[in-house]
């Protein structure tokens, strides 16, 4: 049974009008023994929840003649036959949604799901619609429109075969491999890689020299002088020549190998930074509304800062001991078997020492970073709003908050200390122990005679060295779980997909008019629904106003119509072909953007302007100024135009800002304006300074324009008034106020206001303080 | 004064607000602090978003009105608490869970370990990709592998 895939699915005839998710097949044979034999199923809902709201499958089906419900209690179908006045009504609430059968007296039946089965209950209501009213009217229903997304009946972008907000919802953790990963920024550098791996095993190969030419030395020289043979000065002299070209050679190759793969390692990191900034700017707003900015930043430069290091020095070291130590052993092997044996006993313990602390490290310094990040986050958040924490002097406060994520960044710190500490001096007690069996069983060998004192000799020095190197390897345990840790933060960033995807298949614009148009648009943020079912058409050139109260959906409209984000239901199509299959930046290209609180960059006011356009000429700035009414303060600065404005910039008031920021959308030539709020940030003067900007912005656009005072849209060809996240009336300002609908009272709400305005401007209301300074 | 206010339920299972003078109207009822004291601040909110009445505190209702407002809470809210984490698919996110809650079995996706909200001490709230909100009541008192699980995150 559950090898019937989805293709026979659809082929079997019960099945040939369906539409939407395929029903699961743990519930296909029940719901194939409820059909008559003519029946057909239409749509379904595997639902996941039960009435009384607990985790548990079951399905609604709508067939051609009927609505089936699974009821628990039963273990049966509820079935609903088509009646007049039958309603399926669709709601959701904190992250459940609901469909209720109702009619016009009462709920006849309702069932529960998560909001992930939301499009397929859309469906599900649809199409319900629609087969009622044909079998009431006792018409043939239509067949099903084709070409629709399979998961969410979405219209699929023409040029794509997946359905954008779908394929959204895929979630494929990230290996754990991580720094394996890192190959890809490395192959650039293979060439300077590999010729370091060689300088690498020349130098080490270099540095074991020594403790070799120590064995002649001290059996050819030393013990046979103390037997009285005197000195061949002769023979001391080449080998201590030896021992200082070993020693060059290897200082020389050291060097060598250090630059080379420092550079190499150098340019590593800064490709990482870059790649993953690149990546970073092209994901979505609603990235970026979930992280904080000190998390990003410090992802983007400590990060790769510390895998540099890694690969740079701790990589280095650590292959430079391994090539060592396997060196050795050869050579300690090929001089003694029996006392290499004995010297390599404790390598295998200190092997599964560096294991067994591997994990709950990596863990440890996982959280470390995290908590890190922390501290960093309560710099970004109270800096920034420094103003507002002095005004309330909450400075204490702030200190405390500081404070608490210190304490908690030393918590952390303890707990992996106390892991670490007891490591590296286990790693030496080790070493000394190593050391000692090698001395005792030595100098049971030298007694038995099988080795010589110069062997011995040798070996101690070998080793020595060799575990001191392995207490410096253990410590790579620690460097690679916070370079991996760190990887996996950067790649956390690169693997994350943006939810507002370039188009596999993209397709061009043509000379764009202006046209916009949204089929049902619907928007979800989080289990909050903020759009539902908006339909509008703009034509090229129109000037359409939305009005609503705020959280009405307005600026949500405007960020999907910008594809800040994208639809979570519909359509939003520029010259008919829908924005998702265009690609981002070539759509953006149309679209100028004016928002209630302009951003400037730091730099000249000039740079400023031409933000959107970099290459603009000086005289296309100036006169994209003039038009934006801000030539005549921009000459006034000191300055002029290569006055610093932003961040540590001047000072300029709001409406200065505002009218940059015109001149910057002005200069773009967009054929699509939108002005979020453009005018409500600044008083009433400068706000008809900035209108009459604004005139000369919109003339032969298409424009969209947001703004709380209604009175500033009286210009707009239509206005389309939003409540709740649906379009409730569109019309002009006279057809609405006639119809003394919603608009109206909007309308009248805000006159009213300014009326009492009017009316107490008779007598000012003034502070008390203030009456007496006028006094 | 909050016992003044009545509450029924309608042939469509809708709650309905009786104000004193006997009119009736459909209302919402919206808890303003669901988490931290969700029996206090209940608003009665009507189809178009405008709040009509106030239950400073459930226990000030009558009886009645405070079964039928109860029974209508409990069928619209949903935040189930997490009572063990079975399994997780990894620790680098996105993260499938698989969890036990009070309202059975399911699995959630956890995007990103910013969706793990700190509440007030020791609470925890956890967003999956659908949009529910779990929650984690004290995440000291979970055994010892969901604690161990939840670690990696936090």
């Amino acid at each position: 049974m559950n090898s019937e895939s989805s293709p026979h699915v659809h082929a079997a005839p019960a099945y040939s009008d369906y539409l939407g998710p395929a029903v699961p097949d743990a519930w296909r044979p029940r719901l194939d023994a409820a059909l008559a034999p003519d029946e057909k199923v239409l749509a379904s809902l595997a639902l996941d929840l039960d009435t009384r709201l607990q985790f548990r499958s079951g399905l609604v089906a709508l067939t051609s003649k009927r609505l089936l419900g699974w009821d628990h209690e039963t273990q049966d179908w509820r079935s609903w036959e088509f009646r007049d006045g039958m309603v399926l009504r669709h709601r959701d609430q904190a992250g459940v949604a609901s469909l209720d059968l109702i009619d016009a007296t009462a709920k006849l039946d309702g069932w529960r799901f998560t909001l992930a089965l939301d499009p397929a209950a859309h469906n599900l209501a649809d199409r319900f619609k629609a087969q009622l009213e044909c079998v009431l009217a006792g018409r043939q229903p239509a067949p099903p429109e084709p070409l629709t997304c399979p998961t969410c009946d979405a219209p699929l972008p023409p040029g794509t075969d997946e359905c954008p907000t779908c394929a959204r919802e895929i979630h494929t953790p990230p290996s754990t491999w991580t720094l394996l990963r890192l190959w890809r920024f490395a192959r650039p550098y293979k060439g300077q890689l590999l010729a370091g791996f060689i300088l690498t095993l020349l130098s080490t190969g270099a540095t074991l020299v020594p403790p070799y030419l120590t064995m002649p030395l001290m059996d050819e020289v030393l013990i046979p002088f103390q037997n009285g043979v005197p000195i061949d000065s002769h023979k001391v002299m080449m080998l201590l020549g030896g021992l200082f070209a070993a020693a060059l050679v290897a200082w020389s190759l050291g060097w060598a190998k250090t630059y080379i793969l420092a550079l190499a390692s150098e340019r590593i990191g800064a490709d990482l930074r870059i790649t993953t900034y690149e990546h970073l700017q092209g994901l979505s707003l609603e990235y970026f509304g979930g992280k904080r900015t000190g998390d990003l930043m410090s992802r983007i430069g400590a990060e790769t800062d510390r895998i540099t290091l890694f690969l740079s020095l701790q990589l280095l070291d650590f292959a430079t001991d391994v090539l060592m130590i396997t060196m050795t052993a050869a050579i300690l092997i090929s001089i003694n078997p029996w006392l290499a044996l004995v010297t390599l006993v404790p390598l295998p313990f200190i092997a599964w020492l560096i294991h067994a602390v591997r994990d709950r490290l990596r863990y440890g310094f996982e959280q470390v970073d995290r908590v890190w990040s922390e501290v960093t986050s309560v710099l970004a958040d109270t800096i920034p709003g420094i103003r507002v924490v002095k005004a309330f002097a909450q400075e204490k406060r702030e200190v405390n908050r500081f404070k608490d994520a210190n304490m908690h960044n030393l918590q952390v710190n303890d707990r992996v200390n106390r892991i670490w500490s007891v490591f590296s001096p286990t790693v030496t007690l080790a070493t000394e122990v190593g050391l000692l069996i090698v001395w005792g069983f030595g100098i049971w060998l030298v007694a038995d005679k099988s080795i010589t004192v110069g062997v011995l000799t040798a070996f101690l020095t070998y080793i020595s060295r060799f575990y001191t190197r392995l207490d410096s390897m253990s410590r790579i345990v620690s460097f690679t779980q916070k370079a991996a840790a760190g990887a996996k933060r950067i790649f956390d960033i690169l693997d994350h997909v943006s939810s507002v995807p370039e188009p596999a298949k993209p397709q061009h614009l043509p000379a764009v008019t202006g046209a916009i148009e949204c089929r049902k648009v619907g928007f979800r943020h989080g289990n909050r629904t903020i759009l539902r079912g908006v339909d509008l058409s703009i034509q090229p050139g129109e000037m359409i106003g939305l009005v609503g109260h705020s959280g009405s959906g307005k600026s949500t409209l405007v960020n999907l119509i910008c594809r800040f984000y994208d639809v979570t239901d519909g359509s939003i199509r520029i010259e008919g072909i829908d924005v998702r299959a265009v690609p981002v930046s070539e759509y953006r290209r149309n679209i100028g953007l004016v928002l209630q609180e302009p951003f400037l960059f730091f730099g000249t006011i000039a740079e400023n302007i031409a933000y959107g356009k970099p290459d603009a000429t000086r005289d296309e700035i100036i006169s994209a100024a003039r038009a934006a009414h801000a030539h005549d303060f921009i000459m006034r600065l000191p300055h002029g135009y290569d006055s610093l404005v932003g961040e540590r910039g001047q000072a300029l008031s709001g409406g200065e800002r505002q009218r940059i920021s015109i001149a910057r959308a002005l200069l773009i030539d967009p054929r699509i304006l939108i002005l979020d709020e453009a005018t409500s940030a600044v008083d009433t003067e400068t706000e008809m300074e900035i209108q009459a900007a604004l005139e000369n912005l919109i003339r032969g656009r298409t424009t969209i324009a947001i703004a709380h005072r209604l009175s500033t849209l009286r210009k707009a060809d239509r206005l389309v008034v939003l409540d709740r996240g649906q379009i409730v009336e569109i019309g002009n300002h006279d057809a609405l106020m006639e119809k003394q609908g919603a608009y109206f009272r909007l309308y009248e709400a805000q006159t009213r206001k300014l009326d009492d305005v009017a009316i107490g401007a008779d007598k000012p209301i003034v502070p008390p303080h203030r009456e007496h300074a006028n006094a | 004064m909050t016992h003044t206010i009545t509450l029924e339920r309608n042939s469509f299972g809708q709650l309905v607000f009786v104000a004193p003078d006997g009119t009736r109207q459909q209302v919402n009822p919206v808890r303003s602090f669901p988490i931290a004291a969700p029996t206090e601040g209940i608003g009665l909110v009507n189809t178009e978003g405008e709040e009509v009445a106030w239950i400073t505190r459930i226990t000030d209702l009558s009886p009645a009105s405070r079964e039928v407002l109860e029974a209508d809470l409990s069928t619209r809210e949903f935040m189930p608490v997490i009572e063990r984490i079975r399994s997780v698919s990894s620790f680098a996110t996105p993260s499938t869970w698989e969890v036990d809650t009070d309202r059975g079995p399911t699995s959630l996706v956890l995007k990103g370990e910013e969706d793990i909200r700190r509440l007030v001490r020791p609470a925890l709230l956890i967003a999956d990709s659908r949009g529910i909100n779990f929650l984690i009541r004290d995440r000291y008192a979970l055994d010892a592998h969901s604690k161990k699980m939840l670690d990696r995150f936090l």
